[in-house]
């Protein structure tokens, strides 16, 4: 907090202690966040791009203590962390940015995998497609799905919609026992791959997790950037009215319905994504996969990292991957940890880890700038004068408005301007 | 104040069917029934443009339940509303609001968590056309946008005057500056009809002063306003015409030098409290 005017510190360190009052921040955090906001532009891109290359490398430079070895390969421990990074952010989409409770995201999981598996495996009667073709099919179908069950539910809110799409996963998941071709337990085998050998041997193998986890963090950033467009644009803007007030979101001309409609859909095209991406690195998928515990957890990744923030998101999926592969003795206790977690992150960070308000609109910085620069000309400009004496008010008191007839009705004829 | 710095900026050119002093709102037998009480019995009467309609009555007169019918939160069961000859009976709400009749609320409902220029942009983004296509892929029509919404949102923003505090959260804005966003944030959908519920509630005098200055420079800028409000100075001072409502009935409805001497106004609302000002 050196290099910048005196005059912007202050103001920092005003909005430092006014968090603090407010919201109980760890002061790691705020620190975090200010230092964060104060690098320039390409300063935040080069890091981020050091972020990402350290991501890439992980796998390769198998850190002690952090690895999941001997238990687990890490490479493929990373993968799955990696796909959970991806499946947090279609659901943040929905329950972070947006704000509809979604307790089925894994129906869309669950669906985009079967795509992959009817189009891909030697197992399916369909007609086969090369893998890669069947990523973009799947979130096709999860979107198409998404809108069929968004049209007649999402009229509801907060409990009832919960509650619906808690009943639409448990629905996909009983649909492949039932219906024949999507053979219940017994499953598809040999699902495809994306092409590709080395020495013969295949690239994408389900024992080498290394191209597939450099895969998923590759559609991770492309993913990222799309979504951080969307956020800070009129449909990002529109999602977070949405969730603040639905009802005055609705009377500023909003189409509320339309865009939590466009939420479901973009929640569940990623959802089907990485469905596909989890069958291609199996190589086999059944119905035991997609139970309701699974899709807790994946909302548990949300929560955990902070709604609404992409990143966050993100490192909270991986984080709820990683733990258990991690602690492989942990086995079954693993939903009482998060459990316990989960409700100690509630008492003392609500927001989640990496909570924050995302930025609105496109030109975030430049705005900032020219407020700046406007307030600091005539510092000597006196606020309005409603700042002064009404921050203190609560609400509206009867007493006053009566007042105001009295004064009134003494009055001369000043209603006369007609 | 620094409202007149930029009016021509403020108001773009609105295609408004009606001229001046013509009637665009035409409220006609409109009735509200909620299970067996008649909140709104048959009210009708016309908005003419240009002009400051204030709405009065005592509580629960059906002054807001009349702006809720209007506006498309109640269904009305029986009667129309009409702008500029279009019924907006049945219509979303999202759909009225972009026809052009903007509002604000009595309890400020204003989005929180944005920031005070964010609730403006989603003001402003009424009349936006992008989606999801255009905002992923950046197309030039979402640049144009955003930047619009840079300028507009701010001159909308330095016309209320709580520019000083754009880049704020919403809920850290003190109180007459929520009144204020909120009138930005009806303005930004750019309305032919701005309605306002109560924006001086909780005022003090000298605040309801400026406000009352602030609505007439909206007014001068060509915005038509109908204005709910209890203070009956505010309302005799600001506004060219006054509709009275009792018990979900018009019972007036004139200038307000002549409401002033209505017997019926005065029994109804301001005999029982001061008796000796009918003397």
């Amino acid at each position: 907090m050196s290099a910048h005017s005196p005059l912007s510190s202050a103001g920092a360190k005003q909005a430092e202690a006014a968090g603090k009052l407010g919201h109980k921040r760890p002061s790691w955090y705020l620190r975090l966040k200010s230092w964060w906001n104060d690098r320039s532009r390409w300063q935040q891109w080069l890091l981020l791009l050091v972020v990402v290359i350290l991501a890439y490398l992980l796998p390769v430079i198998n850190p002690p203590l952090i690895t999941t070895e001997p238990s687990n390969d890490f490479a493929i421990s990373c993968f799955n962390m990696a796909l959970y990074g991806l499946v947090a952010l279609g659901l943040n989409v929905v329950v972070g940015q947006a704000g509809l409770l979604d307790l089925g995201y894994i129906g869309f999981f669950a669906v985009g995998a079967y795509t992959a598996s009817l189009w891909t495996s030697p197992d399916s009667p369909l007609v086969h497609i090369p893998y890669l073709w069947t990523l973009p099919l799947a979130m096709i179908v999860t979107v198409v799905f998404g809108i069929a069950l968004g049209i007649p539910t999402l009229r509801l809110r907060g409990d009832y919609l919960a509650i619906v799409t808690l009943g639409f996963g448990e629905i996909i998941r009983l649909l492949a026992t039932i219906i024949p071709v999507l053979k219940g337990n017994t499953g598809f085998q040999n699902i495809g791959r994306p092409p590709g050998e080395i020495d013969g041997s295949p690239i994408f193998s389900a024992s080498n997790g290394l191209p597939w986890y450099w895969f998923t963090v590759t559609v991770i950033v492309i993913v990222m950037i799309l979504l951080g467009n969307l956020e800070r644009s009129r449909v990002g803007r529109a999602w977070f009215a949405i969730r603040e007030d639905e009802d005055a979101a609705e009377i500023m001309g909003v189409p509320t319905f339309r865009f939590k409609l466009a939420a479901f859909g973009t929640g569940a095209a990623l959802g089907g994504l990485s469905g596909a991406l989890l069958a291609g690195q199996v190589g086999f998928v059944n119905n035991q996969k997609f139970d309701v515990p699974t899709s807790i957890l994946f909302l548990a990744a949300v929560i955990l990292g902070g709604q609404g923030n992409k990143l966050g998101v993100v490192i909270g999926g991986a984080i709820v991957a990683y733990v258990p592969l991690r602690f492989t003795a942990l086995g079954g206790w693993k939903f009482l940890i998060f459990g316990v977690v989960l409700v100690l992150l509630m008492i003392f960070r609500s927001q989640g880890l990496f909570g924050k308000k995302p930025k609105l609109l496109t030109y975030t910085a430049r705005i900032r700038r020219k407020v700046k620069h406007e307030a600091s000309p005539e510092p000597g400009d006196p606020p309005h004068e409603a700042t002064a004496s009404a921050t203190d008010r609560s609400g509206i008191d009867e007493n006053t408005d009566r007042s105001g007839i009295d004064e009134n009705t003494d009055d001369g004829d000043e209603g006369g301007r007609a | 104040m620094n409202a007149d710095a930029n009016l021509t900026e403020v108001a773009p050119e609105r295609d408004i069917a009606v001229a001046e002093g013509d009637t665009l709102v035409k409220v006609k037998d409109l009735s509200v029934v909620f299970g067996g009480l008649t909140a709104l019995d048959s009210v009708s009467f016309d908005i003419r443009r240009g002009e400051i309609l204030g709405l009065i009555g005592p509580n629960g007169a059906g002054k807001t339940t009349c702006f809720n019918a209007m506006t498309g939160v109640y269904k009305p069961s029986q009667g129309s509303v009409m702008l500029e000859g279009h019924s907006l009976l049945g219509l979303k709400k999202h759909r009225i609001t972009r026809l052009g009749l903007a509002r604000t609320f009595q309890n400020i409902r204003l989005f929180g968590e944005m920031t005070a220029l964010e609730n403006v942009a989603v003001g402003l983004d009424a009349r936006h056309k992008s989606g999801m296509i255009s905002a992923m892929l950046r197309t030039p029509r979402h640049y144009r946008e955003e930047k619009q919404i840079i300028t507009r949102g701010m001159e909308l923003l330095e016309f209320v005057g709580i520019a000083d505090r754009a880049l704020d959260r919403a809920k850290d804005l003190p109180y007459g500056y929520q009144r204020r966003l909120e009138i930005a944030r009806a303005l930004a959908t750019d309305p032919k009809l701005l309605c306002l519920d109560e924006p001086a509630a909780g005022f003090n005098p000298a605040e309801k002063e400026e406000l009352m200055e602030l609505i007439h420079t909206v007014r001068d800028e060509g915005y038509t306003i109908l204005l709910i409000e209890h203070d009956m100075k505010l309302v005799m001072g600001v506004t060219d015409r006054i509709v009275v409502l009792e018990f979900g009935k018009k019972i007036a409805d004139d200038i307000p030098s002549a409401i002033r001497e209505d017997p019926a106004v005065i029994a109804a609302y301001l005999g029982q409290e001061e008796p000796d000002a009918t003397a």
